[in-house]
């Protein structure tokens, strides 16, 4: 059995492997939709939308893992470090169903609202890291910022599509919303790592995106006649590494291969 | 970039058209020449450098790409041959040249129109959005529709021709 890697804890590092870890873990909760999704279009849309998050995590961990200068490969980033180490947004590894987690199937309302708040959040993030002092980052944000869009556009239509569809469609995605959105206020919380990246010019604190993530999400859900949940104090604490009780569960399953067969490669 | 520079070092021109044969694994028809993801050939003491850019973030015909690439030149003599992957600037379907755009409709698929006006575009959702009208590859109709955003590859999405009711793809403007 392999053992865990230990990464260090330098701002600069985290602040990239925030980014890697949202792609990484939303492009694992996608993953499980192939084969399963209402219809062949949109199981082929949400895998289409894994393989690009799949892409920059990639980029984005092989990037870390250079900015840490231990010799950490995008592998044994993505697949050796402990829970804690994981510095995604509780939101992300929420299962596609959050309340029948337990039959296993996903709920496609909660899954194109939480693409939506994604895909805009990390257009938002990709916009600005343009201008990243670190050449690097600013290059893979230059690529992914076009998938971003994409993916933002084709998710905010099925937002528009549902919430504004029949009464059940209705329903369902406003309750797929009231379960989201005491995940989202997590997004825009600022710490140490966000303070050094604004200070070095590495990039925006998320907090900063705030005010246009809400501009445009709420401008979708009020065409889609989705009401905004109102906002509680409730916050969630993944992207400092405290995850919810469904992160040992996706990360088992991500982890088998390269823990029980280490190194092994395709 | 993407044609043969008559003015360059014998080796450098012989490279470029031995890349020009390179196909791109998942739209054979169309060289990686002429998709633009050749960026840059230089030499490199006995050998070549080779710098291409990848075209989505989680393109699985990346390392297939390079591999050919090399495998290609070494194959004419021209190695040892080092790739590097540049992210930046991002590659763009405007990058396709004219020659790519005319072997991707007559294999049918509807080649991209221009990205840049994309770019600035403001995000409409539905029902306001629709998808750009595209001209059928086969019969030229205009009357088309989009069956599926996404497609068989990350950088095409599915249509149909409601003139001749064939299907076709679409290599999506980024």
């Amino acid at each position: 059995m392999q053992a865990s890697i230990q990464v260090t804890a330098e701002p600069r590092v985290r602040y990239v492997l925030r980014l890697a870890d949202n792609c990484l873990m939303l492009a694992q909760r996608l993953g499980e939709w192939c084969g399963h999704a209402p219809v062949l279009e949109e199981d082929i849309a949400l895998t289409n939308v894994a393989l690009d998050l799949v892409g920059q995590s990639r980029a984005l961990l092989t990037h870390a893992g250079q900015l840490e200068g231990c010799g950490h490969d995008e592998d044994q980033l993505a697949f050796l470090r402990d829970e804690r180490d994981y510095l995604n947004l509780t939101l992300v590894e929420l299962p596609n169903s959050p309340q029948g987690a337990r039959t296993g199937r996903g709920d496609f309302a909660f899954t194109v609202l939480r693409n939506f708040a994604m895909a805009t959040l990390f257009k938002l993030l990709w916009q600005r890291l343009l201008l990243s002092s670190d050449a690097e980052l600013a290059a893979i944000a230059g690529k992914a910022l076009k998938e971003s869009r994409y993916h933002q556009q084709h998710s905010g239509d099925w937002v528009v599509r549902l919430g504004d569809g029949t009464a059940e469609s209705s329903r369902r995605m406003q309750e797929a919303l009231a379960q989201m959105w005491p995940y989202v206020a997590e997004m825009f919380e600022n710490d140490a790592v966000d303070e050094h990246a604004q200070q070095t010019g590495l990039g925006p604190r998320w907090g900063d995106v705030r005010a246009d993530w809400m501009a445009e999400v709420t401008g979708v859900l009020e065409a889609a006649g989705l009401e905004v949940p109102k906002a509680t104090a409730f916050r969630s604490t993944g992207k400092v590494g405290r995850h919810s009780e469904h992160m040992g569960f996706i990360l088992a399953e991500m982890q088998y291969l390269q823990r029980a067969f280490p190194g092994g490669v395709w | 970039m993407n044609s043969a520079h008559p003015a360059l070092a014998p080796r450098l021109a012989q490279a470029w058209a031995v890349l020009q044969t390179v196909p791109d694994p998942e739209v054979p028809v169309v060289s990686v020449c002429e998709l633009g993801i050749v960026r840059e050939v230089t030499l490199a003491g006995e050998g070549l450098h080779v710098v291409l850019t990848p075209t989505y973030s989680g393109c699985p015909a990346t390392e297939l790409i390079e591999s050919s690439v090399v495998a290609a030149l070494v194959a004419a003599g021209l190695g040892p041959v080092s790739v590097a992957l540049q992210r930046a600037p991002a590659w763009t379907t405007d990058w396709i040249s004219a020659e790519g755009r005319s072997k991707l409709r007559a294999y049918g698929i509807a080649p991209p129109g221009p990205a840049s006006s994309d770019e600035s575009r403001v995000l409409r959702f539905m029902p306001r959005h629709t998808a750009p009208a595209l001209d059928c590859p086969r019969c030229g109709s205009a009357d088309t529709e989009r069956l599926s955003a996404f497609g068989s590859t990350a950088c095409k999405a599915l249509y149909r021709c409601r003139a001749c009711r064939e299907p076709f793809e679409h290599f999506k403007p980024i």
